[in-house]
């Protein structure tokens, strides 16, 4: 059921662009959708950042994944356990350009009574995968709004088809997202854990960036659209004076819709975790609140059962068992 | 109390539910749950709704506003806690969290997998917060609060240790133990709350210790203490109470000193004291650095964390060191100083045997036993002779809190090794930061939730019973209160012959003392094995 609506709904976006686009509704799809999803991405991503930003850190709860500085002899684990704010950037920088945190993950199962944890790396893989396909597939993108092409995106563009199979040459990196996204789809049906987990917008999501890479697929090896008129349309967006490519096939809008829509899914829901991670308070921050004193802008006062009112209780017994007592009060 | 159970029924996990758990009620079945907090140590700390009630109860008593307050109280906590409103936000629920909990692995219930316990939290924040989420419902995963609700947070936010390890393997770092303290929080709000948390808060709010052990039971057991290092060893070692003027204050978790194994453990710091020459007293008004405050809210953590700079001040002494204690740990390493400092009145923490100044304490002022003992150790200042362990062969649990919130790996290592001779770890999986809770921390250490308990110990009995038949392991040592009071139990049951202590009995066995008479036996008074020779 969640399955298949979330694949039915990415297939409905679809079809309502290829359908609109032949319907006359160029403009709709081609100029009001793409300007509705840059506002909702970059409004909604201000939010929430703007939101977590002003939430504050009340305690240091930094999660300590290695031996901590104490003593000279000690050879503390710099990264796992940082203790300054520019190792915790190194600790940030890399968990978010190599995942190291999935790069741990294990899994556990039954041998006979035991339970034994075996490495497990597809996770890590997978996700590794469609993070940086989908980095450099955006950055390949840049050739067509930017004015002159920077050599750099020519190079990506090179690289990306080095097997010159096909014309245009079939890329990498469409081959590799599409694996990844699959491979993410699938073992959220099969593996029963996940499948107990997952919710309707998990398995939408998935859809929704898979329609849009295949739509982006299509257009390069079956449509053969006018790039120059492509361009033209994407510098009119940037300018804020849209033009529409003339010749462009229906698929082209259904690439524009699903780019628009997933534009505005971002900062809707848990994709917003690409700007999220950064924020995390038990990642980003030096675990050194021994040697640094954090500070709760909201430490509220507390009632506290003081010393005096506790010899007051237990004088008697404290003076029978012989303990100092605060001498001014006592006798 | 074990006795109920038989290992071979418990081994296994139960099957995954075949409903949706946004419909499925808490099982709440018998020896899966604690008992509620009592009225009488409620009334004391002031907590709110005290009445008479228990979970299997079918009217819960809340207050007539429960949905107002629990709704205002996330509200409040959504906007004071980054945490919380991130780790509503941001989970993408891959799953790599689902197979680190050694609840989900011991009980197989898949709302004990990290990323559904905080599911239950974050689907009321969809459905309460958000506005797709009030449109779509649980198409979604969102939910409306209800009755129903409040009964499953109870049951399995009182069924998380809160120990961290899933955040580990989270590539966002989201950490349960975040969520599992703000639904104990919200539940806490209306008067929802287990036995074993409120009453020790209790006893330690208005006597010091957990227990309740009164100034001068307090004395008694120290004196208890002295006389049996007295009989072991016949040396009198001279712990002060309440001393003004003494160089530095030593603040125990209290089980130290009335509970088996912890005492032997006790009798390894005394020793240790002595023989370096400190000049130390206890407090029997701050006899706790255990604060059950922390399984509660943020609020009572620092009514009771409080204590420790205010006698500290009071006794006018110059820094504080602090005992074997895994949950005290993670308060006094990530939250006194925030709460209740600065100490500014105490000094840097310098040993005055090796000189050595603990820099990386300069803020908190309070340094780890094993932090100092393993300055010792390192420098050569303390004699030791391991072959009088060479009845045990041993294994280190590493704690959760001084694992994954200090990184206290080496030190406690460090005097082991220097106290034994035969020592061996556990598979790296399940140690240091992948070490495995013993299933009892955060307050459920009690009896009513026994199997629970045994169920969520599994992972970490499993590990152990692979040394034991490996190398024959037959200690297991430790440095967290809770982990001594319910390791024992978890090891009769699943890897019997395995027994429990702290890394400072194990040193106290080993430390040769100036004058002492020859030992006979270790600490436990069981007659010194020879080599190769376990005890058994």
């Amino acid at each position: 059921m969640k399955v298949a609506g979330a694949i039915a709904l990415a297939a409905l976006a679809a079809a309502a662009a290829w359908a609109g686009a032949l319907l006359g509704m160029k403009s709709l799809i081609g100029i009001a959708l793409p300007y509705a999803g840059c506002i909702i991405l970059v409004a909604g991503m201000l939010c929430r950042i703007a939101r977590w930003a002003l939430t504050p850190v009340p305690f240091t709860i930094t999660v300590t994944c290695g031996q901590q500085r104490s003593l000279p002899w000690v050879k503390p684990e710099r990264l796992d356990n940082p203790q300054r704010p520019s190792a915790a950037a190194a600790r940030m920088l890399l968990e978010t350009a190599l995942f190291r945190s999935l790069f741990r993950n294990t899994r556990a199962g039954r041998s006979g009574h035991s339970i034994v944890y075996g490495s497990s790396k597809w996770l890590w893989l997978g996700s590794m995968s469609f993070h940086w396909t989908m980095l450099i597939i955006l950055l390949r993108h840049l050739r067509l709004v930017i004015e002159p092409v920077p050599a750099w995106t020519g190079l990506l563009q090179r690289v990306d088809g080095i097997f010159h199979i096909g014309t245009p040459p079939l890329l990498m990196t469409d081959i590799i997202i599409t694996g990844a996204i699959l491979y993410l789809f699938v073992r959220r049906i099969t593996d029963r854990r996940l499948a107990y987990i997952s919710l309707f917008q998990d398995y939408f999501l998935l859809a929704l960036v898979a329609a849009a890479a295949l739509s982006g697929i299509y257009l390069r090896h079956f449509s053969r659209v006018d790039l120059l008129a492509v361009k033209r349309y994407a510098l009119g967006l940037l300018s804020f004076s849209p033009v529409l490519p003339p010749d462009a096939p229906p698929s082209f809008y259904v690439h524009i819709m699903l780019v628009s829509l997933l534009a505005a899914a971002i900062p809707a829901g848990k994709i917003s975790h690409m700007a999220g991670i950064f924020f995390s308070p038990t990642r980003n921050a030096a675990g050194d609140s021994r040697r640094r004193r954090h500070i709760n802008p909201w430490n509220p006062p507390v009632s506290t059962h003081t010393y005096d009112e506790w010899e007051e209780e237990f004088r008697e017994r404290l003076v029978k068992s012989g303990y100092d007592i605060e001498g001014d009060r006592h006798g | 109390m074990a006795e109920k159970y038989r290992p071979e029924d418990l081994r296994e996990p139960g099957a995954m539910p075949a409903a949706d758990w946004k419909d499925l009620a808490a099982p709440m079945r018998k020896g899966t749950y604690s008992h509620a907090g009592s009225p009488k140590h409620a009334e004391y700390l002031g907590l709110p709704n005290v009445r008479e009630w228990q979970p299997h109860d079918e009217d819960w008593k809340l207050p007539p506003d429960w949905k107002e307050i629990i709704l205002n109280g996330m509200r409040e906590r959504l906007g004071r806690y980054r945490s919380f409103r991130l780790f509503m936000e941001t989970c993408v629920r891959c799953g790599a969290c689902a197979d680190k909990c050694h609840f989900f692995l011991g009980t197989g219930d898949p709302r004990n997998m990290p990323v559904l316990r905080a599911e239950l939290l974050r689907s009321v924040y969809r459905g309460e917060f958000t506005l797709p989420g009030k449109i779509f419902g649980k198409f979604i995963g969102a939910r409306r609060l209800s009755e129903q609700i409040i009964k499953e947070w109870f049951y399995y936010f009182y069924q998380c240790t809160e120990c961290r390890r899933c955040a580990v393997y989270c590539p966002y770092g989201i950490d349960t133990a975040e969520i599992t303290m703000m639904g104990r929080e919200l539940l806490n709000l209306i008067g929802v709350n287990i036995n074993w948390i409120v009453e020790p808060a209790s006893n330690c709010y208005r006597t010091g210790n957990h227990l309740g052990l009164q100034p001068h039971t307090f004395r008694d057991n120290i004196d208890f203490a002295v006389g049996e290092i007295r009989d072991i060893t016949g040396i009198t070692v001279e712990p002060s109470i309440n001393r003004k003027g003494a160089e530095l204050l030593f603040v125990i978790p209290s089980a130290d000193i009335f509970a088996d194994p912890h005492i032997f453990t006790f009798y390894g710091y005394l020793m240790m004291l002595h023989e370096a020459g400190i000049d130390y007293t206890l407090s029997a008004f701050a006899s706790e650095g255990g604060n059950f405050g922390l399984f509660h809210s943020s609020e009572l953590m620092k009514r009771l964390n409080a204590k420790i700079y205010a006698e500290s001040r009071r006794l006018g002494v110059k820094w504080i060191l602090g005992g074997e204690c895994g949950h005290m740990w993670r308060v006094i390493h990530q939250y006194m100083d925030t709460m209740n400092g600065p100490a500014d009145f105490l000094e840097t923490p310098r040993s005055p045997v090796t000189g050595t100044v603990f820099d990386h304490v300069s803020s908190t002022k309070m340094l780890h036993i094993c932090e100092f003992t393993a300055d010792l150790v390192h420098h050569g200042k303390l004699g030791l002779d391991p072959s009088r362990n060479n009845g045990y062969r041993v294994t280190y649990h590493d704690s959760c809190n001084p694992a994954r919130a200090m990184g206290l790996f080496e030190e406690p290592r460090a005097i082991i090794r220097a106290s034994c001779d035969h020592f061996h770890e556990m598979p790296e999986q399940t140690i240091r930061e992948h070490t495995f809770c013993c299933g009892s921390g955060s307050g459920i250490g009690t009896d009513e939730n026994l199997e629970t308990r045994l169920r969520g110990g599994l992972p970490r009995a499993e590990a152990v019973r692979h040394v034991r038949e490996r190398h024959g392991v037959n200690m297991l040592a430790c440095i967290c209160a809770i982990d001594k009071a319910t390791l024992p139990t978890l090891m009769q049951f699943w890897v019997p012959g395995v027994e429990v202590c702290g890394a400072h009995e194990l040193l106290g066995n080993a430390l040769v003392m100036k004058g002492e008479t020859p030992r006979t036996v270790n600490l436990r008074g069981e007659p010194l094995a020879e080599e190769g020779h376990e005890r058994q």
